[in-house]
């Protein structure tokens, strides 16, 4: 105790200011901050499912915004003939899709594609038209045997033939000077387009209208030399005798005269394609039933639900940020009214909806058809987010910073917006992540049911592929299938995605998996 | 006495509700400016339309719609999918075939959705739980109609296992005979996948939760073993908020999905509405969108109530 007395006597000169004239600052953090939205994706990393899905469904954006600027082909553009062909799909040697068609060939069927490819070789008639050189020529269909039975003494082979060769010649009728045109380019460039006419008049001639039946048949068989049946065995060995329309001195005929400003021509249709378009015929999905590229359609149907969703899913957002607010903040009877208001809106199913603005708005040419679409949906979409926001206000609303806020003088806006919203944020944006599939999946079931009709020229939807590709789910699967399996895709990830954006933007999980 | 009070008010609620989505949709429809053929047709279109009120203003009509539907329970007339007959009759004769695809589906799915859930929950990040899971994202994600382009091309085309549409009631000899069972086994599929996903998540999470709750422990300290402490607690408990869901589903078979009917050429309520509005008949269309409706309002209010019945801890009409 004696000590203490002994500091009683300090005398005041001693003593100074620690800081004089000096503002005390809070010190400046050394560790960098870790905002709310960087906490959320430091979480949402941790989840592999969800960055997996997270890159595939930006692969998949991706391909929808770049694939209709590099794409050979317009959304409006078919080929009456290339219709659906096989996808031609292969990165680098690894290939995925061989644009062939499976095809059980008997005798016939098997001589006549390969006649396709002798035909292609013997482009002036003059040549001796031989099995092998089918066999060995760029444009013979059969590109493999990959199994062959005996039945009853008939071979038939299981064969993979190519769907863009096995179309092989076709008529088609033009003016002169379009036929002109033809020759030009090909003696420009050297591919050969226009071939020897056929000589339908005569007997051996078994099918006018085919003009893939070049030699004299007979049961769809060739013909040798004599004037016999050939069996299969006899054609490898003999060959094949043409049929070509030839004028006295024995040369063949490019044309055939049909009236007076028409003639009719012989084109191997694969190289009249690259003369018509510029480029060879590759679809890489494959082609639809109508002949328009799938990958580029799909693509742009993939924009069209794109757009519409992340459209229904903005407004959605906003408004029904607003009216949950509204109906949160105030609670009472304006809550009470609003939320029957939302009872009724929500109990209305939602095809109803849509086909009463197809009916008003989009038949009558007020709106357009992706315009009505997007109105129908945002009439109830936003009820979901109003909903969570509604709960989130009603939770937040009565503590006590909020009531520290309004005794500094905040007003209401300022509480709704500023203090209480943020605390929403996290899961508005969950909520409005998981509305984005619904509306595609609902934009998808109504043009496929047919309820909303998309003009097929200048619009598409994967709705409306999966219809037009009903039909040729037996035979020809891709149509169907590729929009169907690209749609189921998109639909695991972005599930995949809320589910880890949900987990990211929940503050109580973290530091749960550590 | 405050439930049968509590009860009165939301069906009250619902009969409110469904009268207004009935003018609405009533109105709107009766808005649509309609094209009258010329010729005899337009003749005997225009003179219909007179003798049905149809030129009256819209409130007019509503009002002979309405007291035909209360006097005579007369929803008006199919003139164009089944010539001069009553909507409703055409209605119910649609009804058999989507209820029965879509209490197969519930009776398979239903089931098997529950034990996966179970399953799932008791070997929880074990390997049955993570093939579970992926099972379960998957039918959740993906359309069932997607879903159901995939089975109509591999178990129908390719393998051939079954038919690709469903019989026709002539054919199949009955509505409940084998064949016809046999021929929606597809659709029954494809809307089953859904349930089963939705039945086994549900199932798994409510499970987890009482698994790990404090009154599990209690039960295996006072000597349950695990399976009794399982069956007898975790279970029953978890199983309070699925009851509902279950009941509500039950109700909501009759609406069915219009889209697999649609692909499977069913003949049910959905392909009805369908064919309502692509051949504009429109007092049919009316009466579909409401039976839709009051199926959706039903259920709803089923599931809410069975909450209260089921689960002393909620008791109804209390704020």
């Amino acid at each position: 105790m004696a000590n203490i007395n002994e500091y009683k006597h300090i005398s005041a000169e001693k003593f100074r200011f620690v800081q004089d004239n000096e503002k005390i600052h809070d010190k400046a953090l050394k560790t960098k901050p870790i905002g709310y939205f960087q906490d959320a994706f430091s979480r949402f990393k941790k989840n592999k499912a969800s960055v997996v899905a997270a890159v595939i469904l930006g692969l998949i954006i991706l391909y929808a915004i770049i694939v209709p600027f590099i794409s050979i082909y317009d959304i409006g553009d078919s080929d009456g003939f290339y219709t659906k062909c096989r996808p031609t799909l292969a990165i680098g040697d690894f290939v995925i899709f061989d644009s062939t068609r499976e095809m059980t060939l008997n005798e016939r069927y098997y001589n006549y594609y390969t006649a396709i490819g002798v035909g292609a070789t013997d482009p002036d008639g003059t040549a001796e038209l031989t099995w092998q050189d089918g066999i060995e020529s760029e444009f013979n269909p059969v590109t493999a045997i990959k199994k062959e039975t005996e039945n009853a003494g008939k071979i038939s082979r299981i064969a993979k033939v190519d769907s863009y060769l096995m179309i092989g010649f076709q008529y088609l009728r033009m003016t002169p000077s379009d036929f002109q045109k033809i020759l030009d380019w090909e003696a420009e460039n050297g591919i050969k387009v226009v071939y020897p006419m056929v000589d339908t008049s005569d007997p051996d001639c078994e099918d006018p209208t085919d003009a893939n039946v070049w030699y004299k048949s007979l049961g769809m068989m060739p013909l040798s030399e004599s004037g016999n049946k050939l069996t299969l065995d006899g054609v490898k060995e003999q060959g094949y005798v043409d049929n070509y329309l030839r004028d006295q001195d024995g040369n063949v005929m490019y044309y055939a005269q049909r009236d007076k400003n028409t003639v009719e021509i012989r084109v191997l249709y694969h190289n009249y394609y690259i003369y018509k378009t510029g480029h060879e015929p590759i679809f890489l999905f494959g082609s639809d039933g109508k002949g328009y590229d799938i990958c580029t359609r799909m693509a742009y149907g993939l924009r069209l639900s794109l757009v519409l969703s992340v459209g229904v899913a903005s407004v959605c957002f906003i408004f029904g940020a607003i009216f949950g607010a509204i109906e949160g903040y105030y609670g009472g009877w304006i809550d009470l009214l609003l939320e029957r208001v939302v009872d009724i809106l929500w109990r209305m199913p939602l095809y109803i909806i849509v086909s009463l603005f197809q009916l008003h708005l989009v038949n009558t040419g007020k709106a357009t058809v992706l315009g009505g679409l997007l109105l129908a949906f945002c009439v109830t979409g936003w009820i979901g987010t109003a909903a969570v926001v509604r709960t989130q206000f009603y939770r937040f609303k009565n503590q006590e910073y909020i009531l520290a806020a309004r005794t500094l003088g905040a007003g209401d806006l300022r509480l709704m917006f500023r203090h209480i919203f943020p605390n929403a944020i996290g899961t508005i944006i969950t909520s409005s992540v998981f509305a984005i599939p619904g509306v595609i999946t609902s934009e998808a079931t109504f043009s496929y049911l047919g309820i909303v009709n998309f003009n097929s020229s200048t619009s598409v939807s994967l709705g409306t592929m999966m219809s037009d590709g009903q039909r040729y789910l037996q035979y020809d699967p891709h149509i169907l299938l590729i929009p169907a399996a690209v749609i189921a895709i998109m639909m695991i990830c972005f599930n995949l995605f809320g589910n880890g954006l949900r987990d990211a933007f929940n503050p109580s999980l973290r530091g749960a998996d550590e | 006495m405050r439930t049968l009070k509590y009860v009165l008010k939301r069906l009250l609620f619902l009969v409110i509700t469904f009268f207004i989505i009935m003018t609405i949709t009533f109105c709107l429809i009766k808005m649509l400016q309609v094209e009258i053929p010329l010729g005899p047709q337009g003749q005997i279109e225009k003179e219909r339309r007179e003798a049905l009120g149809w030129n009256e203003p819209i409130l007019t009509q509503y009002g002979i719609y309405l007291k035909n539907i209360f006097t005579k329970f007369d929803w008006g007339t199919s003139w164009k999918v089944s010539y001069m007959t009553p909507v409703a009759e055409v209605l119910f004769s649609r009804m058999m075939p989507t209820i029965l695809v879509n209490v197969l589906s519930i009776l398979i799915g239903l089931p098997l959705g529950i034990v996966l859930g179970i399953f799932a929950a008791l070997l929880k990040n074990k390997w049955p739980d993570h093939v579970i899971s992926v099972i379960i994202v998957l039918f959740i994600s993906v359309p069932s109609f997607v879903l159901a382009f995939f089975l109509q091309y591999f178990l129908a085309f390719k393998l051939q296992w079954f038919p690709l549409v469903m019989s026709s009631v002539a054919d199949a000899g009955g509505m409940f005979t084998w064949k016809m069972i046999y021929s929606i086994m597809l659709p029954v599929m494809a809307g089953a996948f859904y349930e089963i996903a939705y039945f086994a998540r549900t199932v798994r999470a409510e499970l987890t939760e009482a698994l790990t709750s404090d009154y599990m422990l209690l039960a295996r300290t006072k000597g349950l073993t695990k399976q009794k402490a399982i069956v007898r607690h975790a279970l029953k408990n978890a199983m309070v908020p699925i009851l509902p869901v279950i009941i509500g589903t039950f109700l909501s078979v009759l609406g069915g999905s219009m889209v697999l009917e649609q692909i499977f050429a069913i003949p049910g309520v959905g392909t009805l509405t369908l064919s309502s509005l692509t051949f504009r008949d429109y007092d049919l269309f009316v009466l579909t969108s409401m039976f839709y409706t009051l199926i959706g309002l039903s259920a709803a209010i089923l599931t809410d109530l069975s909450y209260g019945f089921l689960d002393p801890r909620i008791k109804m009409g209390e704020r």
